[in-house]
This record gives structure tokens, C-alpha cells and sequence, in this order.
């Protein structure tokens, strides 16, 4: 394997008494797209979560293991939590763009980081709208508020929004689910492109977008991991009887 | 510039921790005002007597002639509105549900809330003076009910919007009328809301001053007619806090003891009402 | 059940019109506008300026405001933001029950604690330190003052700004904190620059139904202002509200002629003034109740 991004050892979940994730141990490769499979509420999106400390957020929920990030352990205490969410991203499910022009969105980012000067923001501000593919449907109304987009374009806008502060990691959420069969192809591909420079983690209950986009597999069944492996090996020789028939659809 | 931001943040928690403590702390400073200075007036002759040595201003004798008169008017009113507030709240939520004419009638409401009670005070001696009425019982039950009203017609319009939809559905299905639907269905099921809107609306009545010392007046004596003035806690406090005599000043101090313990125990039977529906109502 | 409904939705309009009417003999002896902008006031001699009325009123509700804004907002995002849960569920009450409380013991407890707190020692301590500042002079020496007033209606709006402040900004979905946070914002840049921005028109909404709250509370400020008809200079001055006004000289209005219109009057000013703040406040809340589901 080459190098990894992320190093998850131990890590647990738990909401109250409920312990939703256990034990996951594994390596996150960087720069490849590792997609998060398994039957809904196994913990994909808790999981997903975790690694960008915002699994945390909910009142009673407890996180103890370790995902080691460029050599440190973003659970450690000494680690300053708006750093690791800067550097690992995160893509929601749904578009919530900010109560903001399109502009002052992409630009969020960026001035929490004390980026001030108007030059630099218009740069940051179209190379990232380029790069979510969707510069040249919005340069003529940057200043336009976001919600006025349309659903697509909102989702779009996020991610330039979420590559604004330039992550090194990108987790996406079912990110298309909420979209119309064009616009979710468009995110596809811009994540195929962006591929080359970000390592991306991704979560899907739709089986043949895993196919189409991921390079390694995880399967996650009622909290625990029970496969890992590269995509291509995962999908057509499973060596667990749960992931076969996960596979087979045999459960959803 | 990454220090600054949590030193913000700091000051901010400080400062929003400071003002839950000032505001939580003067609603103790005001409960502990009327108790230290209360207690010490308060006895048994104060709840079981009229006043006696001359126009409010008798040393002798307690305040039962507020504490009837009080009761009297907000039970009164109460009553009243919450017939009128019902019929109110039963045609929003049946008839007129989610149309244009609802939701301007909810703002009318909203709007009828926020009025200042010494206005509906003048808006009351108004209408009594067209009706050839004097200051007494009926003008302040009167007056009253128009400041109770949009409490307990908006209280309830929202306790009966609470009640599940199918209900309703399933009252039609067996072929009831939308009539005997509002009656059987929803007010049985919403039964103890409605009586937290009855409450709230008890609540402000009994603590309401302004809307009461033009319509309804002020007397020593017991509230025996509708056409006669009639005394009220509120304005117990009021007059006797008014006058330079020490021991009435006290009893100014027991008065309002009396009618902070009311709106107390009031204020407490509502909440306890409340858990209770949200464990009951279906959801 | 039609007709009373239409009845009650039309109440306001009909409280206008019968203080409209009943104001009118006084609308003979001058227009409206000069009434409000006049300042003498003297009845029996048929002279009624509103200005010292109008002016106390705004003294009062603008100290109570300058008080109870800030405190009100930072308690609310407090309570909406960063408590948790049980706190949030212990102090719920206690605000709760602040709305309850009669306004006769507000004033009670402006009369045995702030009126005298002010007449020991705010005041003689702003006249060593504060007399050279226009707004501070203190030469009342009862305490009696629209200061006192303020800080007692100031109290009152507390609950008023809180519970409706706070429900608009847990209105804001989470959705949108998550977007902030996820961006690497600590909480309260998340705070300032999403949710409360999200959450603006709805936040001045509450302000505006404390404002209006303030603007027509009676009994509690009058047992704490000093009764003065004046054009107030200073905090520490005596003045005379508009709803004091009418608490106070109920007695006479019908004895002196024009009296009771001058007071009908001053109840129409409030009615106005108040409906038209409280209608607005509502609307804006109702839209951004509805564009945050």
C-alpha cells in the first residue's frame, strides 16, 4: 500500500449506553477515494465523522481510540480541533450553504483563517468555484445570495466552500443522495479529479457508485469492520459471508 | 490571530454566563424582597379579615376583601374567556386550519397579547361608560376577559394544533361531523393543555393591575355584586404601598407575598400540567 | 363561532376607533401634532402637551432596552448554544417565571431596593464622579427616576427578549453549524458569523416585542418614576410616563372638562405605537420561523 493519510487504531463510539462503533482499526490510503459501505445504521456517518472530530457534537456522545493524522492523534489532548477539522473536511449530505452571497461562502473559510486581502480572496474564490465546476455557471453573480441556487449548484458550492481552506483530507457523506442524476454525476467526477491531490473517504449505500469511483473498500456492519480490502478485491472475491451477502443484497 | 479567536470566545462565555446569572439572580433578589419584607406582615387575621379603621388606609383588619375581589375577577374573566377563547381556538383548528384567514387572525391575536393592559383599562371604561356601567365587578370581569382572551384562544389554538392529525381523520372516517370531531375528538384529547392555557390566562389575570383600577375600582367590602366595585390583590399592593403610614406600608408588603405565593402555585400546576401532556398526547 | 372569531380579529381596530372617538373633543382645541410636540400641561387650564408624557416614556423604555438587549441576547445564545441540556432545563423555569410575575411586585421591588440602591449610592457616587457628563447630573435626591424605572421594566423585558431570542436561534438548523464548524470555526466565529446572522431578523424581532412590552407597562413603572411632568435631563430625574398619566389621574378625567379625552388620547398613543411595533416584530417572526423549517 502506499502512503496513508489517516492511521484509525481502536476507535470507538458510543451514544449513552449504545455503542455504535467498536474497535475499528485501519489504514486510510492517501490520495485515493476509500469508500464506507455497509447496511444503513452500522455507523458509516459516525465513523465518517470521528475522523474529523465532528461525531462529537452531539450531547452524550463518547469517542475514545486514536486516528492518527500526520504523525499525531487528532483525539490527543493537546490538539486544537479547529486545525484538524481545517485540514480534514467534511461534505454534509445536504447543501447548507451559508446565510451569505456565493461570494462571502467560498470566502467563509479563508477569513476565519485571517485572509483579509481582496486580491487573494478573488483568487481563492474562483479557483476553488473552478474547481467544483462551477465557476462559469455563477461568475456573473458572485454576489448573489447562495440560496438562490439551485439544489446541485448549492452542493457544488460546498465543496468549493469545504477546498477553500485547503484540507488535505476530504470525507463525503452521501453526497449525492440528495441530488437529481445530473448533478450527482457532476460531483462524481469533480471527486475523480480532485482525487489527485486530496485523499477522499466517502460514504454510500448506493453500491454501484462504490463500484465506479472507489479504490479501496471498507465494510462496516453493525458498528464493527468486517472487510477491507482494494475495491476491485472486495467486490468480486469478499472473503466474509457477511460482506457476500451484503453484496448479494441479500440486507440493506 | 489563532490565539485571539479563543480569547473572543472566552470573553463572550464570560459575558453570556454573567448575564444567565444576573437575570436568574433578580428573579431571586425579587422573590427574596417579597418574602423578607412580607413575611414578617403576614398573619392569619391578614387572609381572614376585611380592613377595618376607614378607606384602605386602617391599620386593622387584612386584605380578604382583595383576596375575594381578585379571585372574583379572574375567575370570572377566566371563565368567560376561556368559552369565548375556545370557540376561537376550535374555528382555527377546524374550520379555517391552515388558510390565510388563520393566519391572519393568529397575528390579531399576537397582536391582542402584546396590548398593554392599561389601554384595554381605558378601552374598558370606554365600552362601560356606553353600556351605562360604573366601576365594579362586572366592568373589571368584563375588561378582564378581553386582556385573558387572546391568551387562552392562542394557548389553546397551539395545544389542539399538537393533537395527532389521524385522530381527526379517523373521526371523520366514521362519519361525524366536524362539530361533534372538535368536540369529542380534540378537546378530550387535549384536555389537560387546555387547562395550561386556562391557567396561564388565571395567572395574568390575578397579577394584572392597570386593566382592572378604572373598570372594576377599589373597596373594602367583601365582592357580593356584580354591580358593585370590587377590590383586587394587585392594587391592594398598590394603594397601601401609597400611603405614609408604616403598618399599612407593611401590609402592602404581605399583600404582595400573598399574590406572588398565588402566581407561584399557579405558575408550578402549569408546569407540573405540562410534563403530564407531553407524556400522554400520542405522538 | 365565525362571528366571534371575526369579532376578536377585528378588536383592534375597534379599540382604536373608540379611543379614536373618545379622544376627539380633544383634537378641536389643536391638531394632533401640536398636541404631541407641546410641553405645557395644565388641564384646568384646558392646555394638554403630550411632549413631557412622550418623553418619559421613551427615557424609560430606552434605558430598560440599552439594559435588557444586551443581557437578554447573551443569555439567550447562551441557553441556545453552548448550556447543556440540564442547565438549560433548571434555568428554563425560573426565566419562565419571571414572565408571571405581577407588575405590582416588580414595583414593590423597585421601591424597596432599587429606587433606594439608587438614592444611596448610584447617585451620590455620579455626582462626585459623573456631574460633568450631560446625562448623569443628579439632582434628584429621592431616586425616584426614570433610571429606577428603566432598570425595573428593564428586568421585566428580560423573559420577553430571552424566550423569544432563543427559540429563533434554535430554530437555525444544524445543518448550517455543522457547515461552519466542519470549516475548522470555533464555536463562537461559528455563532457570530452564521447563526446569529441567520437568525437576524428574528433577534430584532424579539427586541422589538420587548421594546413594545416596555413601552406600555404601567403599574411597576409608575410606582418607581416620580410622577414628575418634565422633560427629563438626566437619569437620575423624575419623569411621567404616558401609561402613568392615565393610571394616575383616572379619578378626575371626568370632572375636568377634556380631561378624559387628553387620556383616551394618551391610551390611543400607547395602542398605536404598540400594535404597530408588535405586528411587524410577529410578521418578521413568523417568516423567519418559516424559512428556517
Amino acid at each position: 500500500m502506499e502512503d496513508t493519510a489517516l492511521q484509525i487504531r481502536g476507535l470507538n463510539v458510543a451514544y449513552g449506553d449504545q455503542q455504535v462503533l467498536r474497535d475499528i482499526t485501519v489504514d486510510i490510503p492517501a490520495r485515493q477515494i476509500t469508500a464506507i459501505i455497509g447496511p444503513s445504521g452500522c455507523g458509516k456517518t459516525t465513523l465518517l465523522r470521528s475522523l474529523c472530530r465532528m461525531a462529537e457534537l452531539v450531547e452524550g456522545v463518547r469517542v475514545w481510540g486514536q486516528v492518527i493524522f500526520d504523525g499525531k492523534d487528532i483525539y490527543a489532548p493537546q490538539t486544537e480541533v479547529t486545525e484538524v477539522r481545517k485540514r480534514i473536511g467534511l461534505l454534509a449530505q445536504r447543501p447548507f450553504p451559508l446565510p451569505m452571497s456565493i461570494y462571502d461562502n467560498v470566502a467563509y473559510g479563508p477569513r476565519l483563517y485571517g485572509i483579509r486581502q481582496r486580491a487573494v480572496l478573488d483568487e481563492i474564490v474562483e479557483r476553488q468555484l473552478r474547481a467544483a465546476g462551477l465557476w462559469d455557471e455563477v461568475k456573473d453573480r458572485l454576489h448573489a445570495p447562495a440560496s438562490a441556487l439551485s439544489i446541485g449548484q448549492q452542493q457544488r458550492l460546498c465543496l468549493a466552500r469545504g477546498l477553500a481552506v485547503e484540507p488535505e483530507v476530504l470525507l463525503c457523506d452521501e453526497v449525492t443522495s440528495a441530488l437529481d442524476p445530473l448533478s450527482a454525476q457532476r460531483i462524481e467526477s469533480r471527486l475523480l479529479e480532485l482525487k489527485a491531490n486530496y485523499t477522499i473517504v466517502m460514504v454510500t449505500h448506493v453500491l454501484r457508485q462504490a463500484r465506479r469511483m472507489a479504490d479501496y473498500v471498507l465494510f462496516l456492519y453493525l458498528g464493527e469492520l468486517v472487510e477491507y480490502g482494494p475495491a476491485g478485491e472486495v467486490f468480486n472475491n469478499p472473503r466474509q459471508a457477511r460482506t457476500r451477502a451484503y453484496l448479494a443484497g441479500e440486507f440493506y | 490571530m489563532s490565539r485571539l479567536k479563543y480569547v473572543e470566545e472566552r470573553i463572550f462565555l464570560v459575558l453570556m454566563v454573567a448575564s444567565l446569572v444576573i437575570v436568574v439572580g433578580s428573579l431571586a433578589m425579587i422573590l427574596a424582597t417579597v418574602v423578607v419584607r412580607g413575611l414578617p406582615a403576614l398573619n392569619l387575621a391578614m387572609l381572614t379579615q376585611t380592613p377595618r379603621g376607614g378607606y384602605y388606609l386602617g391599620k386593622e383588619g387584612g386584605i380578604l376583601n382583595a383576596i375575594t375581589g381578585s379571585l372574583a375577577l379572574a375567575g370570572g374573566a377566566t371563565v368567560l374567556s376561556f368559552v369565548l377563547g375556545l370557540a376561537v381556538a376550535l374555528y382555527l383548528q377546524v374550520f379555517a386550519t391552515d388558510t390565510r384567514l388563520a393566519h391572519t387572525i393568529r397575528l390579531a391575536l399576537d397582536v391582542l397579547w402584546g396590548i398593554p393592559s392599561i389601554v384595554y383599562g381605558a378601552f374598558g371604561f370606554t365600552l362601560m361608560l356606553w353600556m351605562g356601567l360604573r366601576a365594579s365587578l362586572l366592568g373589571g370581569i368584563i375588561t378582564l376577559t378581553l386582556v385573558e382572551l387572546p391568551i387562552v384562544a392562542r394557548a389553546m389554538d397551539e395545544v389542539i394544533a399538537m393533537a395527532p392529525f389521524e385522530l381527526r381523520e379517523a373521526s371523520y372516517a366514521l362519519g361525524a361531523t366536524r362539530l361533534e370531531t372538535a368536540w369529542r375528538v380534540l378537546v378530550r384529547q387535549t384536555g389537560p393543555g387546555l387547562l395550561t392555557a386556562v391557567l396561564l390566562a388565571l395567572g395574568r389575570g390575578i397579577g394584572d393591575a392597570a386593566s382592572v383600577l378604572f373598570t372594576a375600582g377599589y373597596t373594602d367590602r367583601l365582592p357580593t355584586s356584580l354591580m358593585r366595585p370590587a377590590a383586587s390583590l394587585p392594587l391592594a399592593v398598590f394603594f397601601q404601598l401609597g400611603t405614609p403610614v408604616p403598618e399599612v406600608r407593611a401590609r402592602a408588603h404581605a399583600s404582595a407575598l400573598v399574590l406572588t405565593i398565588i402566581i407561584l402555585i399557579i405558575s408550578i400546576a402549569t408546569r407540573s400540567l405540562t410534563g403530564r401532556l407531553k407524556r400522554h398526547v400520542i405522538r | 363561532m365565525w362571528a366571534l372569531t371575526l369579532l376578536v380579529a377585528l378588536l383592534v381596530p375597534f379599540m382604536a376607533l373608540a379611543l379614536l372617538e373618545r379622544a376627539r373633543p380633544l383634537f378641536d382645541i389643536a391638531p394632533p401634532g401640536r398636541l404631541l410636540l407641546a410641553s405645557e400641561w395644565r388641564p384646568l387650564k384646558q392646555e394638554f402637551g403630550f411632549l413631557p408624557f412622550i418623553a418619559g416614556t421613551l427615557w424609560v423604555t430606552l434605558i430598560a432596552m440599552l439594559l435588557a438587549t444586551p443581557l437578554s441576547l447573551l443569555c439567550a445564545i447562551y441557553l441556545a448554544e453552548y448550556a447543556p441540556r440540564r442547565l438549560r432545563e433548571l434555568v428554563k423555569p425560573p426565566i419562565d417565571l419571571l414572565a408571571g410575575i405581577p407588575s405590582v411586585v416588580y414595583g414593590l421591588w423597585g421601591v424597596l431596593t432599587i429606587v433606594p440602591f439608587i438614592r444611596e449610592v448610584v447617585a451620590p457616587w455620579a455626582r462626585e464622579a459623573l456631574g460633568f457628563l450631560p446625562l448623569m447630573r443628579s439632582d434628584n435626591p429621592t431616586g425616584y427616576s426614570v433610571l429606577a424605572g428603566g432598570i425595573v421594566l428593564g428586568v421585566m423585558v428580560f423573559p420577553v427578549i430571552i424566550s423569544t431570542a432563543e427559540e429563533v436561534i434554535r430554530a437555525v438548523p444544524n445543518g448550517l453549524r455543522e457547515a461552519a464548524l466542519a470549516l475548522g470555526a470555533t464555536r463562537w466565529q461559528m455563532v457570530k458569523g452564521v447563526v446569529l446572522r441567520r437568525a437576524l431578523s428574528g433577534v430584532i424581532a424579539a427586541v422589538v416585542l420587548g421594546f413594545s412590552r416596555a413601552f406600555g407597562e404601567t403599574m411597576a413603572v409608575m410606582m418607581v418614576v416620580g410622577n414628575v411632568p418634565q422633560l427629563p435631563r438626566s437619569i437620575f430625574d423624575a419623569g411621567y410616563p404616558l401609561s402613568a398619566l392615565i393610571a394616575n389621574n383616572y379619578g378626575e378625567m371626568m370632572s375636568i372638562p377634556l380631561y378624559d379625552s387628553a387620556l383616551m388620547a394618551a391610551a390611543l398613543i400607547l395602542l398605536i405605537v404598540v400594535v404597530v411595533f408588535t405586528a411587524l416584530a410577529r410578521i418578521a417572526l413568523i417568516q423567519a420561523i418559516r424559512r428556517a423549517a
